[in-house]
């Protein structure tokens, strides 16, 4: 009996492994939290790093004068030149005059447009005004460009150099806030091409998403979860309802389509049609998450309800509901978000077209957020690559918005019991 | 038909002034009940006397509880539950085509054994039944209703000055109370009580059964005990169940003093259960 050991002893001589254990688990638990965080922020700071150029922009001051001969024929970028050459009067061979027009993007005609149009009477003054560079300058104002490499291999030569060194040492060429990035549509020319048509598109996309799929879905939710009975049909519609919610989203592309585009005859490209097929897409993520929140009431409150002799329409609407709207909310936003960052479907309606126009109305030919960083993505420009991040950047904001729009219905929802 | 129903209320409630504990409020006849292929009920008939307490007790899973349950049809929302026979009130079958279920839950009040007041105030908990049945036609009416409610579980003195604090801020023995109150807001014949005392502290459990004992001069009650000393306590009859069967039923007195089966006996005294 003395060798053996008492159950306490046992205890205590297997203490130190439990809790090495424990310490383990919690090592792993750690381990794997930081390497998911710092993904995220390898992400973040990568994306920030590159677009946060594309909130400035290289703006050039030139002393415009207005010529009324030119203004009648709307030749508006003919003033700038000549302000240019009188900027650099040396320059005379042809070549050399192209190369200094270059300078200038060829939307800085539209702003002296506007401020003439503005105010009539600046026909026939002379004028100062920031005009947005090309590109290319851009890229040398923010360090974009190696002078050191051979002429040959570079977009700028060593004559453009110059005149960008003599601006610089004048103070008529800097970086300014790009307000055209947050109020422009998109643009072949990288320093004129804006997010605005994409961010309206986007918001009208899920305006129409989200009026289409709450209603319903928290409606299909409330039928299946409080009043269809349970038989072999509804078990056949929640194994479909669950098959619809793993559907890849190109297939709905290809059925608004067909559907909407060739057999209603809706418009190509806007942002209504989009805002269907992203509600078709968003619908089975709705119901059922609205059918978990539903489960998610107690028995007893309904029953509670139904005691007192409440109908079952009553029970639902003035009890079961609003327990359960702040988890269907949240799974409304969660489908919202997955709509906000789809791109294949959008695809299939023509909502990849470029457009120019900042969309005015859910008819209007738009474009989207996601689908407008494919399209710059895309594009040859050096420029472009800064304002595609910056686009990322426009969309995760969109996103967090929407969470925290998400969080503040949930808060102002939610009840205890 | 509506009509014919509350007609026939009207009738048996003046008919109740002259004769109370002689009649009987409710009775089942020849009661089986199935969850699916399982028999819950075997053949119950029983009478339940008005203006007195019923107590059905017997170990768990006798059927006690689903007995309860069919009096207010609260099996109904059970898929997959059966129920044969018929269960009277007032002489007409509840379970008969045409009976009204939503009307028939307002006549018949049911507490539960965990208090489930709803995620609403004070107020609100007790003004849900009369709001839904249009029975207060003003504010001042409802409020009338609903101090009056309190004022009988003697919960007034105690939330008067916040009716609009959430119902679920109440201790376990006063939200019991409030579930009374909500009850007893739309004037029930009779009031279905499910172990009201289980999930409570000896002393909210005396509150508790001094109320009862209050409200059986106005409300037929029927209680669903698991303690034999508060079906002795409170109640006047008793019905004992066992394996679904309803063994015996009588006085209290009689079931806990004389036994006429030995099951009952064995229970009464301790044996089983």
């Amino acid at each position: 009996m003395s060798d053996r050991k008492t159950n306490s002893e046992l205890i205590e001589a297997g203490l130190a492994r439990r809790y090495r254990a424990e310490r383990r688990f919690k090592m792993y638990g750690i381990a794997a939290t930081a390497v998911a965080m710092s993904f995220l922020v390898i992400v973040l700071v990568a994306i920030f790093v590159r677009g946060v150029g594309a909130f400035n922009q290289t703006q050039i001051a030139q002393v415009v004068f207005v010529d009324p001969e030119l203004a009648k024929e709307n030749d508006w970028q003919g003033m700038i030149k000549a302000s240019l050459r009188e900027t650099f009067p040396d320059v005379e061979d042809r070549k050399g005059k192209r190369l200094l027009y270059g300078l200038m993007s060829s939307g800085a005609g539209y702003d002296l447009q506007n401020m003439v149009q503005n105010d009539a009477s600046l026909v026939g003054q002379k004028v100062q005004l920031w005009m947005p560079a090309s590109d290319d300058v851009d890229m040398v104002m923010k360090g974009g460009v190696d002078r050191n490499q051979p002429e040959s291999d570079r977009r700028i030569s060593d004559q453009e150099f110059v005149w960008i060194d003599k601006l610089a040492a004048d103070g008529m060429i800097e970086l300014q806030f790009n307000t055209r990035f947050f109020t422009a549509g998109d643009s072949r020319e990288p320093e004129l091409a804006g997010i605005m048509g994409a961010a309206k598109g986007s918001f009208y996309t899920l305006v129409v998403c989200f009026l289409l799929s709450f209603p319903l879905g928290v409606m299909a939710a409330i039928y299946l979860e409080e009043f269809s009975p349970k038989n072999r049909w509804t078990d056949l519609i929640e194994v479909n309802i669950n098959n619809l919610a793993a559907v890849p989203s190109i297939v709905f592309g290809l059925l608004g389509l067909a559907m909407f585009l060739n057999f209603f005859g809706l418009p190509r490209s806007a942002s209504l049609v989009g805002g269907m097929v992203l509600a078709l897409m968003t619908l089975p993520t709705i119901i059922i998450a609205s059918r978990l929140a539903l489960r998610s009431v107690p028995p007893s409150i309904r029953e509670a309800a139904l005691a007192v002799g409440a109908s079952r329409l009553q029970t639902v609407l003035d009890h079961v509901l609003p327990l359960a709207l702040p988890g269907m909310l949240t799974g409304a936003i969660i489908g919202m978000a997955r709509a906000l960052g789809e791109t294949a479907p959008l695809l299939m309606i023509g909502m990849v077209a470029f457009i120019v126009d900042v969309p005015g109305n859910f008819t209007d030919p738009a474009t989207a957020l996601p689908v407008q960083i494919y399209l710059w993505a895309d594009s040859p420009e050096r420029a472009f690559t800064e304002r595609t991040a910056a686009a990322i950047i426009v969309l995760l904001a969109f996103l967090i918005a929407m969470n925290v729009v998400a969080v503040i219905l949930r808060k102002k929802f939610e009840q205890r019991w | 038909m509506a009509l014919t129903i509350s007609t026939e209320v009207s009738h048996s409630a003046r008919q109740s002034d002259y004769s109370k504990s002689l009649s009987s409020k409710a009775a089942a006849r020849k009661v089986n009940v199935y969850y699916g292929d399982k028999q819950a009920l075997k053949d119950i008939n029983i009478e339940i006397p008005e203006c007195q307490v019923t107590a059905l007790i017997g170990p768990s899973g006798c059927g006690k509880s689903t007995f309860l349950r069919c009096l207010n049809r609260m099996n109904d929302v059970i898929d997959g539950c059966r129920i044969e026979g018929e269960i009277l009130l007032d002489g007409e079958d509840i379970y008969a085509r045409g009976v009204d279920v939503v009307h028939l839950r307002a006549r018949i009040g049911m507490v539960f054994q965990k208090p489930n007041p709803f995620p609403k105030s004070i107020y609100d908990n007790v003004a849900y039944g009369p709001k839904i049945h249009g029975i207060a036609k003003t504010r001042a009416e409802m409020d009338e209703i609903v101090f009056h409610s309190l004022e009988k579980v003697g919960l007034i003195d105690e939330v008067r000055d916040r009716m609009e604090a959430p119902g679920t801020s109440l201790s376990g023995g006063q939200q019991q109370r409030l579930c009374i109150a909500r009850a007893i807001a739309v004037e029930p014949e009779v009031i279905l009580m499910d172990e009201p005392c289980s999930a409570l502290d000896p002393i909210a459990t005396a509150r508790i059964e001094e109320l009862i004992d209050e409200l059986k001069q106005n409300y037929t009650i029927v209680m669903v005990t698991h303690s034999m000393q508060q079906a002795a306590r409170v109640s006047q009859k008793t019905a004992f169940f066992h394996m679904g069967e309803l063994v015996e039923q009588g006085d209290t007195t009689d079931i806990f003093t004389k036994p006429q089966d030995e099951r009952t006996l064995a229970y009464v005294t301790g044996r089983i259960g």
